[in-house]
């Protein structure tokens, strides 16, 4: 891999100051650790504050006459609903119902639409977004912002100490407001699973509002290995690995993605196939996995049923700090879909007990009510 | 103690070599949570893959630095990965291995040798 045409986020020369281990990541150069490894990072996070480099992500404005509506054109999501000062989680969809990206969708304020998608997906969900909309939104993409998450039980006093309204936020509202002397959008959200805010700031800013955060004995930075374990643990899907084009909101376990009222009314793309996998038609689900013995199983490793038949594939796997034990999400028929179902994972061709669990695997700390 | 450029050392008494990762490869590797050692009896020929090593990130082969029988693994390993990190030159050895033939050993880098390597990396 040619290192010469990663990118870099605005925060770079800070990763490297904190001896983070930079790995390439959806085209940029991204801290995969810092010092204390992937191991304390993640369970810190757990227990304080972790703060994260994202501005990889694709950050958008789209504005038109009636961008809520028009972007209920490309999601099964009710945007039309969408309140000021709140955001929804979506999946973009293909004409089949495939998913071309999961994403935020946001109204901080009353400028249209921010919308926020994973940073390998950005340029293709905006070329999708801008030719299945032309004429009905126009699109500008933030490229001039930075994305911070700080997640963990200490986040929220970390960041009221410099943003009061924080604190009186609920997860999943979203606001512009001023704070570190500049403009934020800020959303209490997160992938980890923890309470915890997405914090866009413009980038000549990030390297002083890092360090500010950092300043908090409470706050460390935490590299994407760690993000990932979390994220695995709390049951959200990585896209590219868990969830990808061929899969549908109703496989992927995000049914709650679309909406009720979009339900009945049957016109987003691919609502043939989702409403019939939704009465039942689904020949594959994801699900969590316990490792129950043996080795973490990781992505590819193969799912067979208690008689040795290969009934699926792990999509995503690893050890679970928080819960020291491997844990895993794969695909599997939904006649094994049900949480206790005994399944064999096969690591390095040996099959090791395996047993479908509810997720998340840990508890969710979303700060829904105040 | 003789070293090979995919960071595993070896400890040579008679003809039983004990074999590990070194201090380098476990820092790289990060907090170890799993370790998968040779079966007792395996015939393994110098870089065939012997044992797994895994960090809640990933999952890495351990080769074999030369050809030999397993005569013992280490199954404190099993519960105290952890051990690969805290002491990897020492009590976090992987197997000892019967081995075939000592020109193999002599062929290893000694420590200034591998020192000057990880030098170079």
């Amino acid at each position: 891999m040619s290192e010469e045409i990663l990118k870099i986020t605005p925060l770079n020369s800070a990763h490297l100051a904190a001896g983070a281990r930079m790995v390439p990541f959806a085209g940029y150069s991204m801290p995969v650790q810092y010092k204390d490894g992937v191991l304390k990072e993640h369970l810190w996070t757990r227990a304080h504050a972790g703060l994260f480099d994202v501005s990889h992500m694709g950050q958008a404005r789209l504005r038109g006459e009636a961008p809520l509506i028009a972007f209920q054109q490309v999601t099964p999501g009710d945007f039309k609903g969408l309140k000021l000062g709140k955001q929804r989680y979506s999946v973009l969809l293909n004409a089949t119902g495939g998913i071309i990206d999961d994403l935020m969708a946001a109204r901080p304020d009353d400028d249209g639409l921010f919308v926020v998608v994973n940073g390998a997906c950005k340029d293709n969900d905006f070329k999708v977004m801008g030719e299945v909309l032309a004429g009905q939104v126009e699109i500008e993409r933030l490229e001039n912002r930075a994305l911070l998450a700080l997640q963990g039980p200490e986040a929220c006093v970390v960041l009221a100490a410099h943003i009061p309204e924080a604190a009186s936020m609920v997860f999943m509202d979203s606001a512009a407001l001023e704070g570190f002397g500049t403009d934020v959008l800020l959303s209490r959200s997160g992938y980890t699973g923890e309470d915890g805010y997405e914090i866009s700031i413009p980038a000549h800013e990030a390297e002083r509002v890092w360090n500010l955060l950092l300043n908090d004995e409470r706050v460390r930075p935490i590299g994407l290995g760690a993000r990932d374990s979390l994220r695995l643990e709390a049951g959200l899907p990585l896209y590219g690995h868990d969830v990808d084009e061929s899969v549908s909101p109703i496989e992927a376990d995000l049914a709650f993605a679309v909406s009720p009222k979009r339900r009945q009314a049957a016109d987003f793309p691919g609502a043939g196939r989702i409403l019939a996998e939704l009465a039942g038609d689904a020949t594959r689900r994801r699900v969590g996995l316990r490792v129950l013995e043996g080795a973490p199983a990781r992505e590819g490793a193969e799912i067979a049923d208690a008689d040795g038949r290969v009934i699926g594939v792990v999509t995503s796997g690893g050890f679970a700090p928080s819960l020291s034990a491997p844990i895993a999400m794969g695909f599997v028929p939904p006649a094994f879909a049900s949480p206790g179902t005994q399944l064999r994972v096969i690591v390095r061709g040996k099959p090791q007990l395996a047993e479908v669990t509810a997720m998340p695997f840990v508890p969710h700390r979303y700060v829904r009510k105040l | 103690m003789r070293f090979t450029k995919d960071h595993e050392w070896v400890e040579l008494d008679g003809d039983i070599a004990t074999v590990g990762i070194t201090a380098y490869a476990a820092d790289q590797l990060g907090d170890v949570v799993f370790v998968e050692t040779p079966d007792l009896g395996k015939s393994l020929k110098s870089g065939d893959a012997m044992a797994v090593v895994e960090s809640v990130k990933a999952a890495s082969d351990v080769y074999a630095p030369l050809s030999g029988e397993v005569v013992e693994a280490n199954g404190a390993l099993g519960d105290a990965p952890e051990t690969v990190n805290d002491q990897p030159e020492g009590l976090g050895w992987f197997a000892k291995i019967k081995i075939a033939d000592r020109a193999e050993f002599d062929a290893l880098m000694d420590r200034p040798a591998y020192e000057a390597f990880l030098g170079s990396l």
